[in-house]
């Protein structure tokens, strides 16, 4: 029996195409995965992301617990709403999940964990608070929409005209509460635009409101190409439990220099970064990259670990595990079946705010 | 789910037609193009080559995955469509008109062996 969100009706009167992601019902296109990808790229779509799992952590201790459950420093985050990206590691150093943690006041902060890790996530935090117990909640009663694109604000107030105040000066990464709203300036496509956190029984009419004017339902299709064309990392693919943040681009995430201790800190420290993750444009006809295909680069081999085709570029792209050393503009070869493609090295993002930002030849 | 009564199915998801000069043009099915997505990749056999009954002979590719595809029956290439393998977006606008390449059977009765429209509307719909 697959888990369904409060928004499943909803796809299915709009003939969404639904796949079983992780043991969730959930759609994958509403017709086609290119034109949604592009709505969200010069106009808005809206995402059903209610099969990822906020948890609040609530109490006194809840900066400490979560300055040593998380990579990144929750210390960053001083302003209520304030936003931090964050791996969460285990005592090896490999990332459990990634996350982002909201901060609201010094008792409560909340964290947004990928659907596919929430149990583990939450057994995991409940076995680390055993020291210091703060209230870990899990919130199944919210319901998550993701409004992106660069018209997504203007249509988020448009539907929400009482929350244009509170949130037209909102800047990235930033959330305010609203009565039993959060909304926040966050995303996982690379344009602008709102996730909004919100009872489960109110979703629906919002999803409604919000699809009257204009904004186009998306799927999970296109939220994987606009995420992999932002650069952005998907738990699973490009890094796991047997990885290190260091090894999959995210050492930008991880607070090393600091005194403060974190799990997994230690591993870092005596297993330096050994694989850098960079990007990839495919620059000869004959195939899509994908995961897990090996390629060969002048300092030794690597490996796809997400590819798809890029809409925007309109030819295909990934992100690749490669040796240090490799640089961008650099030729590599990948082995697409039968054939040795050629490829060259870019530095993600490739797409942000609609524009093209990889050079190559 | 559209399935053409004058085509012929195979359990794998391709379609053929039966050609006035006995050759077979070979596609994929409405069912495959929806399940598969936004077609953008196609790599068509070798004119010439014979291929025998089920063998992969060309690839699609999707955004989200690559599928074989698979000769309906055995027989050598005589044509192949290049102007789709430039435009394979085609294949979502009318998979029935978006025709791959074209084979000549090596011999014409194994076409008995392939589904018709109503059995594979049952084995699409499983």
């Amino acid at each position: 029996m697959l888990k369904t969100t409060p928004l499943n009706a909803a796809h299915r009167a709009l003939g969404a195409r639904m796949v079983d992601f992780g043991g969730w019902d959930m759609p994958v296109n509403y017709g086609s995965q290119i034109e949604e990808h592009r709505a969200v790229r010069s106009n808005a779509g809206m995402f059903d992301v209610s099969h990822m799992l906020a948890v609040d952590v609530h109490g006194a201790g809840a900066r400490d617990f979560l300055r040593r459950a998380l990579a990144n420093d929750v210390d960053k985050l001083r302003d209520s709403g304030h936003a931090l990206y964050s791996c969460m590691l285990n005592h090896a150093g490999g990332v459990i999940d990634d996350l982002i943690v909201y901060f609201f006041d010094e008792t409560w902060f909340r964290l947004v964990l990928n659907a596919g890790r929430a149990e583990a996530d939450l057994a995991w935090l409940v076995a680390l608070a055993q020291a210091a117990p703060p209230d870990i909640q899990p919130r199944r009663d919210l319901a998550l929409i993701a409004v992106q694109g660069p018209q997504a604000r203007e249509r988020v107030w448009q539907v929400l005209p009482e929350a244009r105040a509170a949130s037209a000066a909102l800047m990235s990464f930033h959330g305010v509460q609203l009565d039993q709203l959060v909304l926040a300036r966050t995303g996982y496509t690379g344009e602008d635009g709102f996730e909004l956190m919100l009872p489960a029984a109110q979703a629906p009419a919002l999803w409604q409101r919000l699809l009257a004017c204009g904004v186009k339902p998306c799927g999970l299709g296109a939220r994987d190409t606009l995420r992999l064309e932002a650069g952005m990392n998907l738990w699973g693919q490009d890094m796991d439990e047997s990885v290190s943040p260091l090894d999959a681009g995210l050492a930008w995430t991880v607070d090393l220099a600091s005194a403060r201790d974190f799990v997994g800190k230690a591993a870092l420290l005596a297993r330096p970064q050994s694989r850098q993750l960079l990007g990839l444009v495919l620059t000869e006809a004959g195939g899509v990259l994908r995961s897990h295909q090996r390629l060969a680069t002048a300092q030794g081999e690597g490996e796809v670990t997400s590819g798809t085709f890029s809409p925007t570029l309109n030819r295909s792209i990934a992100l690749a595990r490669l040796p240090l050393g490799v640089e961008p503009g650099a030729p590599v070869r990948v082995a697409v079946r039968d054939k040795q493609l050629a490829a060259q090295v870019v530095r993600p993002p490739f797409v942000r705010r609609g524009k093209i930002l990889v050079n190559f030849d | 789910m559209k399935t053409p009564e004058q085509l012929k199915y195979t359990d794998t998801h391709e379609w053929a037609l039966s050609e006035a000069d006995g050759t077979l043009a070979v596609g994929i099915t409405d069912h495959a193009q929806e399940v598969l997505g936004d077609i953008v990749f196609l790599e068509l056999p070798q004119v010439g080559k014979r291929y025998a009954q089920g063998e992969a002979c060309a690839v699609i590719e999707s955004v989200k995955a690559a599928s074989d595809i698979n000769m309906p029956i055995a027989g050598v290439v005589v044509a192949v469509n290049d102007a789709l393998v430039k435009a394979p977006e085609q294949v979502n606008t009318d998979a029935y008109a978006a025709w791959m390449f074209k084979i000549k059977p090596d011999q014409a009765t194994d076409l008995v062996s392939l589904m018709d429209a109503a059995a594979y509307a049952g084995h699409a719909a499983k």
